[in-house]
């Protein structure tokens, strides 16, 4: 797909993102290809763009999102940049509850967007977000907008209609595996359907941190968590279980080798995709894995107080 | 020594659901050593056999133990002990 040089608004960015071949990481898995959607290239810098945009959308034709309105939600960083931006493209007040140990970029980000923030307990994660935001509307119904991400089929929907669908346009005829892993769920829930609408079986992988205490910002360990409504356990024909060991190894290594500076949860994805690479490597199978890099690693720089202490 | 220990909600599976619990000793590396001895399974999700794990981030009072003394670092009666969680999902 070609990205059109001239656009109207700042939301014809989101999507159309490149598939990026990881051929240092391919040395590994003979036999085998491996590429990674680039979804820190959306203008928010994350795949959260997409959802975002989607959930503005369709809020907005069925009228729920009026101007006298605040959209309100809970996140852990990056789904409020991607509202933050596409609040104010449309002309659109945003509130976010956030759990206050996020990254100071995404403060800083959202701020700049002119997004008022309401920060939660650090201690109860982003669940606490989920619950001081549903007390917030509780209280204030007629002054918010609450798409709520985690059970907004918009957000999935996204994903069916975008992602899935430029992953066939450009690997369609050889994936045959699909690896991301699981925050709101919505990437792998709406990718997942239409790529098993795909006229040849491909078989997506959902990941989680291996324990509940990890360090795999982004992604959720459903077993110990408030699963998302909008998750759907019979979707997946995998789970893999990642440690944060091996996705921040994973991480380091995608900078230093392919020169590709993302986040921990990309850094969990491509890990889960190159260890299917070699397994199928290792049996002599060829196959073509596709992941998503979810958002770039510059956002967890110039960490403060709680987490500056992350070894780089 | 007994100090407050501040648990954040994924490993509160290991403190029968408590926010709070209480940890003795005369540095965080005993805290721990005690908490495992209350708590069984807890010192394997903070430390590794380096230390305290890279993403686990152990506060004490206001402080990364990090950049106090680690393990070794001292702790008195009214200290907080604070483990606090990355951030998950979305």
């Amino acid at each position: 797909m070609l990205r059109p040089k001239r656009l109207d608004s700042i939301l014809d960015a989101v999507g159309n993102t490149p598939l990026l071949r990881l051929r240092a990481l391919e040395r590994d898995t003979p036999g085998v290809e491996i590429y990674a959607k680039m979804e820190f290239q959306n203008p928010g810098g994350s795949v959260k763009d997409r959802a975002a945009r989607q959930i503005f959308t369709d809020a907005l034709r069925r009228g729920d999102l009026t101007r006298d309105k605040v959209l309100i939600d809970s996140t852990s960083g990056n789904t409020g940049v991607a509202y933050s931006l596409v609040g104010a493209a449309l002309g659109y007040r945003v509130t976010l509850v956030m759990p206050s140990n996020v990254s100071q970029a995404r403060k800083d980000i959202t701020r700049a967007f002119g997004t008022e923030i309401i920060f939660s307990d650090p201690m109860e994660g982003s669940d606490g977000a989920i619950r001081l935001a549903r007390k917030l509307v509780a209280e204030s119904p007629d002054r918010y907008y609450y798409p709520d991400q985690y059970s907004n089929p918009s957000n999935p929907g996204a994903h069916y209609l975008t992602t899935g669908v430029e992953i066939l346009a450009d690997v369609g005829d050889r994936i045959t595996h699909f690896v991301t892993g699981l925050g709101t769920t919505g990437t792998m829930m709406g990718t997942t359907r239409r790529l098993k609408e795909h006229h040849r079986p491909i078989r997506c992988v959902a990941v989680q941190p291996a324990d509940a205490l990890h360090g795999l910002e982004g992604l959720k360990h459903l077993p110990s968590s408030l699963v998302p409504p909008i998750y759907d356990d019979a979707l997946p024909d995998e789970t893999m279980w990642i440690t944060t060991e091996d996705g921040w190894d994973m991480t380091d290594r995608l900078w230093e080798e392919e020169a590709v500076h993302v986040g921990h949860s990309a850094g969990a994805n491509v890990f889960a995709a190159w260890s299917i690479a070699r397994s199928l490597s290792a049996r002599g199978e060829p196959g073509c894995v596709v992941t998503i890099l979810c958002d770039r690693g510059d956002r967890y720089f110039l960490p403060l107080k709680w987490e500056r202490f992350y070894t780089w | 020594m007994a100090i407050t220990v501040r648990v954040p909600t994924q490993l509160r599976t290991l403190t029968a659901g408590k926010e709070e619990v209480s940890g003795t000793g005369s540095t965080v590396g005993e805290i721990i050593d005690h908490l495992e001895g209350a708590h069984p399974g807890i010192k394997d999700r903070l430390l590794d056999a380096k230390g305290i794990r890279r993403f686990v981030n152990l506060y004490l009072n206001e402080d990364d133990v990090r950049f106090l003394d680690g393990l070794n670092t001292p702790v008195k009666d009214t200290d907080t002990l604070t483990i606090v969680p990355a951030i998950a999902g979305g």
